[in-house]
């Protein structure tokens, strides 16, 4: 009863902690977007940007109170749970995220499904088969994979299955998406190419910590009393390793919310990152907040989700 | 047909002779052309029937075009007054009309105008084409018209054609079908200025651009910034022709790789602005065509003249010099250029000075002038970026040029963004990229009046200032043109702008496409493709 009440005030901290990460990530964005050049008026107006012409957009635009005191109004907004207008077009933020938002989670989520389990299985099998030549061909590949760059990945399949052998659709948006079928192909290249980024490190990190665990006195107990192979890692080893694997798989996963920028603009998929960009170009501070505060906000719950599975799968960590 | 070609005939080959008869050149000329060029009568024929294959054929009704511009973000619009990219020129083209437009030889055509008269180019009385209707059933009247063009006057639009829209000081309706506008000064290019994209005409009380409600050949039927539009055939549209299509998607897909892909893999039948070194994978593909339009857009290198180097004497005709225009076209553009001769008015145009020759490239000459001017030994900065194509490039070219005589530039490379607020206009040796304008008298007074907005080089003459305001007056076509021929002479004598090549737009397309045309205003057919193309089932 009372570790369980010492888990529950953990877990309290870890989400305290997080929304503070939060108010201060928002006010590091602003600084930064306030030195940017330029504000979104003269950004509109480009290379029409006249004195007088940008004078009186800011008026029309209501931009002419502080950026300060316009972020706070933003922030008070927020925690109210409204996102604000987007000042270059006047659509609620929350409209224009809605979407982007749905396409990104489900290519992070597709991803995430395929990815997880196997890199989790081939990790741990590398592990058992230590020194093996099996363990050596998935340490080559992984860091080949590593290795290359992943505009090269996206670039490369979309000429060999697009261009070349016409298998696949080069664009994986604005292609008519009517049947399962039509679907798989649509997503096939960006989450082949999602999955060569973030596979490989999830692979070694899990390597690494399998293997740490089974050099470790208890597991070769566990050995000596004539546990079988799969048995001494699975049941003795595994579990004290699910820490470190935990936090590796979240770090690997943050990545596919915020930073897939190359993959969104390679296949032409409208996401949050692009927006994040566009948002960045047009100095449109409301979108680039709630932007930032969707990114800071799928890291923290990653890594505070993994924080909790290393504390209840570790009753060390409890006290 | 591949019997008859010549051994060392490309693609691009072919692509020059359709681009040669969209332009309007005769059989006979391109024969000429032909023979001029060592290609026996035979096979020459062979060649010419199988371009004009490309270009000639009847129109087909019915299908669905995916078209793919180059850039796209949340700021795009369906506010013609705000229009400010490809993307958005498509999108209201096809959504909305103007009064007029500019065709493929960039003669003036009437759009929603029926007319549009004038006797001292000063008071212009424009009559509307009747029973035209708006997409939502409303009839278009001059009210509509007078909105539309208000619209461009009032500050918090935003307009981007504000400084131009100034000049009209008088719009109003003198009844349902007719509209009088009063200029500030006489200027015979109204016409003209009509055509622009912003002018575009939309209903009367129009401020929500979620959607659009115009005359145009195209209902839309969804918008999303920074993702994609469709629209679908207008079964009212007011034109006996066209459009031809059901309907039609446009997106952007701004990495170039990318767009080539997509076209190849046949994912889209249209894209345009496809870089040079992207055309050897479109070359010797059967399913996909170019074109090449030279509207005028160039980027130049801008001396300013009030400000050292550029005011000692003999500084800025040196550098004229030392740029290397053939060098420019044929590495820097890959041959995607015509070679300038320091003047806006590109070949496009039809008040272009043909009698202009562009400036050799004389080293030499250079490094005497630039004794004169006394800076050999300087390091002088020249500032370039990104965000003016082919600029780094080109100073370093320069720069090369310049290592031969002695003469040392220090190239400073600068980020794109911010580019045009904080360097453009104001470092005393920079780049600068120009859009392709209608009419010489724009380009002058955007760009070299004393008063100009934009007077990249401070270039000021009492002289030019006069004789653009006289040319703007005049209706007398012969009187203009030999005007605007001495001032195209005075800028590339004069002024501290030295444009050393009009950059060519490439479109890629299917080669199910059919009916794309070159225009003056830009690639894309001047952005307005929609209503006149039609896809081969």
């Amino acid at each position: 009863m009372l570790r369980s009440a010492t888990t529950w005030l953990l877990i309290g901290q870890r989400l305290g902690t997080a929304l503070i990460t939060l108010v201060i990530v928002s006010f590091a964005v602003f600084f930064a977007t306030e030195l940017l050049p330029g504000d979104v008026a003269e950004i509109l107006l480009g290379q029409a940007a006249t004195p007088e012409a940008v004078t009186g957009l800011r008026e029309a635009m209501g931009l002419n109170e502080p950026a300060i005191l316009r972020f706070l109004g933003w922030l008070g907004g927020l925690a109210t749970g409204d996102l604000g207008t987007s000042y270059v077009n006047k659509v609620e933020v929350a409209d224009l995220l809605a979407g982007r938002l749905a396409n990104s989670l489900r290519l992070a989520g597709i991803v995430t499904a395929i990815c997880v389990p196997l890199s989790l299985s081939l990790g741990i099998a590398a592990a058992m088969w230590r020194n093996t030549l099996f363990d050596r061909v998935i340490s080559v590949m992984t860091i080949s994979v590593i290795s290359v760059p992943e505009f090269m990945v996206a670039t490369l399949a979309v000429l060999i299955f697009a261009v070349w052998l016409d298998w696949l659709p080069a664009l994986s948006y604005g292609v008519d998406v009517d049947s399962l079928g039509a679907m798989l192909r649509a997503y096939a290249m960006p989450v082949i190419t999602l999955s060569f980024v973030v596979s490989a490190q999830m692979i070694r990190m899990t390597r690494a910590a399998v293997i740490e665990t089974i050099n470790t006195p208890y597991v070769e107990m566990a050995l000596l009393k004539g546990a079988s192979r799969a048995r001494m890692v699975l049941i003795h080893a595994l579990p004290n390793a699910l820490g470190p694997i935990a936090n590796a798989v979240a770090l690997s996963l943050s990545y596919l919310v915020g930073g897939v920028i190359i993959v969104e603009t390679v296949f032409n998929y409208p996401g949050v990152a692009k927006l994040m960009v566009d948002a960045v170009s047009t100095r449109d501070l409301p979108l680039i907040q709630s932007c930032a505060m969707i990114f800071c906000v799928s890291y923290l719950s990653l890594i505070t989700l993994a924080d909790m599975i290393a504390i209840l799968s570790n009753p060390r960590l409890r006290h | 047909m591949t019997r008859n070609r010549p051994t060392n005939w490309t693609g691009r080959d072919d692509v020059m002779i359709e681009t040669a008869i969209r332009r309007g050149a005769s059989r006979r000329d391109l024969l000429k052309m032909l023979m001029a060029s060592g290609v026996a009568l035979s096979a020459g024929s062979g060649l010419l029937l199988r371009a004009e294959k490309a270009v000639a054929a009847t129109p087909v009704s019915g299908g669905h075009l995916k078209a793919a511009g180059w850039s796209a973000s949340t700021a795009d619009t369906l506010d013609p007054a705000k229009a400010s990219l490809s993307t958005d020129y498509v999108r209201c083209t096809a959504f909305y009309n103007r009064l007029t437009f500019l065709d493929e030889n960039g003669e003036v055509q009437m759009e929603l105008a029926d007319t549009i008269e004038t006797s001292d180019a000063k008071t212009w009385q424009i009559t509307l084409k009747p029973d035209i209707a708006f997409h939502s059933g409303k009839t278009l009247s001059s009210a509509d018209v007078v909105y539309s063009l208000k619209r461009h006057l009032d500050k918090s639009v935003g307009s981007k054609v504000n400084s131009i829209a100034k000049q009209m000081a008088e719009i109003e309706a003198v009844d349902d079908l007719t509209v009088k506008i009063v200029l500030a000064e006489p200027n015979a290019d109204l016409p003209t200025i009509l055509a622009l994209h912003h002018f575009l005409i939309i209903a009367d009380g129009t401020t929500d651009f979620s959607t659009a409600n115009g005359t145009g050949a195209f209902i839309c039927e969804t918008f999303e910034p920074g993702i994609r539009s469709i629209a679908t055939k207008n079964p009212n549209y007011f034109k006996a022709e066209g459009p031809y299509l059901d309907s039609f998607e446009f997106f952007a897909i701004s990495d170039n790789n990318a767009r080539v892909n997509a076209l190849l893999s046949g994912d889209i039948q249209l894209t345009g602005s496809i870089k040079a070194r992207s055309l050897r994978m479109l070359e010797g593909q059967s399913h996909v065509s170019t074109s090449i339009n030279t509207a005028g857009n160039y980027t130049n290198l801008n001396i300013r003249l009030d400000l050292d180097p550029g005011a000692k004497a003999g500084f800025v005709e040196g550098m004229k010099y030392l740029v290397n225009r053939e060098a420019i076209q044929k590495s820097v553009l890959r041959g995607l250029a015509e070679i300038g001769n320091d003047q806006p008015v590109s070949a496009a145009n039809r008040y272009h000075n043909s009698d202009l020759k562009p400036r050799e490239f004389d080293p030499e000459r250079a490094k005497s002038l630039f004794e004169k001017a006394g800076v050999m030994g300087q390091s002088i900065p020249i500032v370039a970026s990104e965000a003016a194509t082919a600029s780094i490039d080109m100073a370093v070219l320069v720069q090369q040029a310049g290592s031969e005589i002695g003469m040392s530039f220090d190239v400073q490379r600068v980020p794109s963004d911010g580019y045009w607020s904080n360097y453009w206009l104001k470092a005393p040796v920079h780049f600068g990229n120009i859009n392709p304008r209608p009419t010489p008298d724009i380009l002058f007074s955007l760009l070299y009046a004393s008063d100009a907005p934009w007077n990249e080089s401070q270039f000021k003459s009492e002289t030019f200032d006069k004789m653009m305001v006289e040319a703007r007056g005049l209706l007398d076509e012969e009187k203009r043109r030999a005007i605007y021929w001495e001032m195209q002479e005075m800028v590339s004598n004069e002024a501290g702008t030295v444009i050393p090549a009009y950059i060519s737009d490439v479109d890629a397309f299917s080669t199910k496409l059919k009916g794309l045309r070159t225009n003056p205003l830009g690639g894309l057919m001047g952005y307005s493709f929609a209503e006149y193309v039609w896809l081969e089932s």
